[in-house]
């Protein structure tokens, strides 16, 4: 049943292939054969991924591929209640992992599958990355985590922007400034929120470094130029469109 | 990966849980058992699934739209459980409580591989549960199930009669084809996880004398009433 489009993943060795569920999958909807592309950006705040995801849009429409993007925590389902449990600061890590998953299985379900169903390239800013980062540092079992993600479909690209701490704080305080959850204050990490910010974004950045051979991150640097990531990142995609997919540019 | 639900727990208390499609009789079960328990002088907290503030809002705008697939349902019900778990049914067994919990973790295995859940990942999603340290699965034909449900003139629910499936436009009959299917699953369950089968076509007084019989095994040792304060020790 392995069809050319998966030569993307490295299912060689049994392990993850892209376009697949990457575990137990949602037996209700079989995805096999789909021709749309998901490719995820990810990265923690502050590294630009929704300025190159823009113009990684722009750039693919002109090529004439149709583009749908998604994000993380947007599904008008969980929205309101995710919002509400913020704000009110009565989550424990266990409900705000479920709480999650359950907006990105909606998301999943009535975005992400229907548009490759339909052919379209989906963009996703930030993936199942993000949760299971940020659910590792505060403590949650990594084997359920991967477990309950496994309804989840592995990218056909994950492009991970890497950045370091210092040029993180130095972008993030130009910006919009720290916040609370950007801060890890939930964990107590340190008394003010520059300490709390420091030592937990540096944690999220050792958590996603231990997934990048797992989850065969591409790796960018976020500390180059915005228009020299671009250019990365369209000369890896083109590349991949490209290869014997049947579904060459528009020219 | 967490296997709580195969373990027994460590905590004072005692967590007993009642299991059973809806008109098995499990709730006026569970309420004359804990009538019982609190007159013999044991502390008792009742649960009931699904009853957490938290998602109760989000399940509730779902079900308006009929928005929720299988997965998500799947999914808001793990959200509420745990919710309910860390802060209504952990705490009362660490200070060595009667736990009674009306609808556990099981009730998600029976609806959720009956929605097209997978069977595997929904047992593995819910493997931070605690594990009852009895689970009773009060046994119910359909038809006995409908009668008693008619007889009350309830109104089946949407999600309840597996509606979302489109199995039957008409909810009797849609109740009669999803709870069918539920209680398939609620065989392969009792045995995989050994609950107490009690016959809930026999009387309420029987089947309560059953109960509190297959309850007492477990109050003897640990779990010993409380001594009551009006008689001052020594």
């Amino acid at each position: 049943m392995n069809s050319p489009l998966d030569s993307a993943g490295t299912g060689a060795n049994g392990g993850i292939q892209s376009g697949r569920y990457y575990g137990r999958g949602i037996p209700y909807l079989p995805i096999d054969g789909y021709p749309g592309k998901l490719i995820a950006i990810e990265g923690t705040d502050g590294v630009g991924r929704s300025t190159q995801i823009q113009l990684l849009r722009e750039w693919l429409e002109v090529q004439g591929y149709g583009v749908v993007e998604t994000g993380w925590t947007r599904s008008p389902l969980m929205q309101p209640t995710i919002e509400l449990a913020k704000a009110s600061n009565t989550l424990n890590k266990l409900t705000f992992v479920l709480l999650y998953a359950t907006d990105f299985a909606d998301r999943l379900e009535k975005e992400i599958i229907p548009a490759l169903k339909a052919g379209f390239v989906v963009l996703s800013d930030r993936y199942i990355f993000t949760a299971l980062a940020r659910a590792g540092v505060r403590g949650v079992d990594r084997q359920w985590l991967r477990s309950l993600y496994g309804f989840a479909i592995a990218p056909h690209l994950v492009f991970y922007l890497r950045v370091d701490v210092e040029t993180l704080i130095g972008r993030i305080l130009k910006s919009r400034g720290m916040d609370f959850w950007e801060s890890g204050m939930d964990l107590k990490l340190g008394d003010d929120i520059y300490d709390s910010f420091r030592a937990y974004q540096n944690r999220l950045l050792r958590e996603y470094a231990s997934m990048a051979d797992e989850f065969h991150f591409r790796i960018m640097d976020a500390r180059r130029s915005m228009a020299h990531i671009q250019d990365e990142l369209r000369k890896q995609v083109a590349a991949f469109l490209e290869r014997g997919d049947g579904a060459p540019a528009v020219r | 990966m967490l296997n709580n639900l195969e373990r027994k727990h460590e905590y004072s208390g005692k967590l007993f849980v009642v299991e059973g499609i809806d008109g098995s009789g499990k709730t006026t079960q569970l309420a004359l058992l804990a009538k019982w328990l609190s007159a013999e002088g044991y502390r008792v907290f009742v649960t009931e699934w699904n009853s957490s503030v938290l998602v109760k809002a989000a399940t509730k705008s779902g079900k308006k739209k009929n928005a929720l697939t299988p997965m998500t349902f799947s999914l808001l019900h793990a959200t509420d459980f745990a919710d309910r778990l860390l802060y209504k049914i952990i705490p009362p067994l660490k200070a060595g409580m009667i736990v009674l919990a009306d609808r556990y973790a099981y009730t998600a295995f029976a609806r959720d591989v009956t929605r097209g859940v997978d069977r595997q990942w929904v047992r593995e999603l819910y493997s931070f549960a605690v594990r009852p340290d009895l689970a009773l699965y009060f046994r119910v034909p359909i038809d006995v199930s409908l009668d008693r449900l008619m007889a009350r003139r309830v109104k089946l629910k949407f999600y309840e009669a597996g509606l979302d499936l489109g199995w039957s436009a008409n909810p009797m009959e849609s109740f009669r084809l999803f709870q069918g299917k539920v209680l398939d699953e609620y065989e392969r369950i009792g045995e995989e996880f050994g609950m107490q089968v009690v016959d809930a076509v026999l009387s309420i007084t029987v089947q309560q004398r059953l109960v509190r019989a297959l309850v007492s095994p477990h109050l003897r040792v640990e779990a010993a009433p409380e001594t009551v304060d009006e008689q001052p020790v020594g």
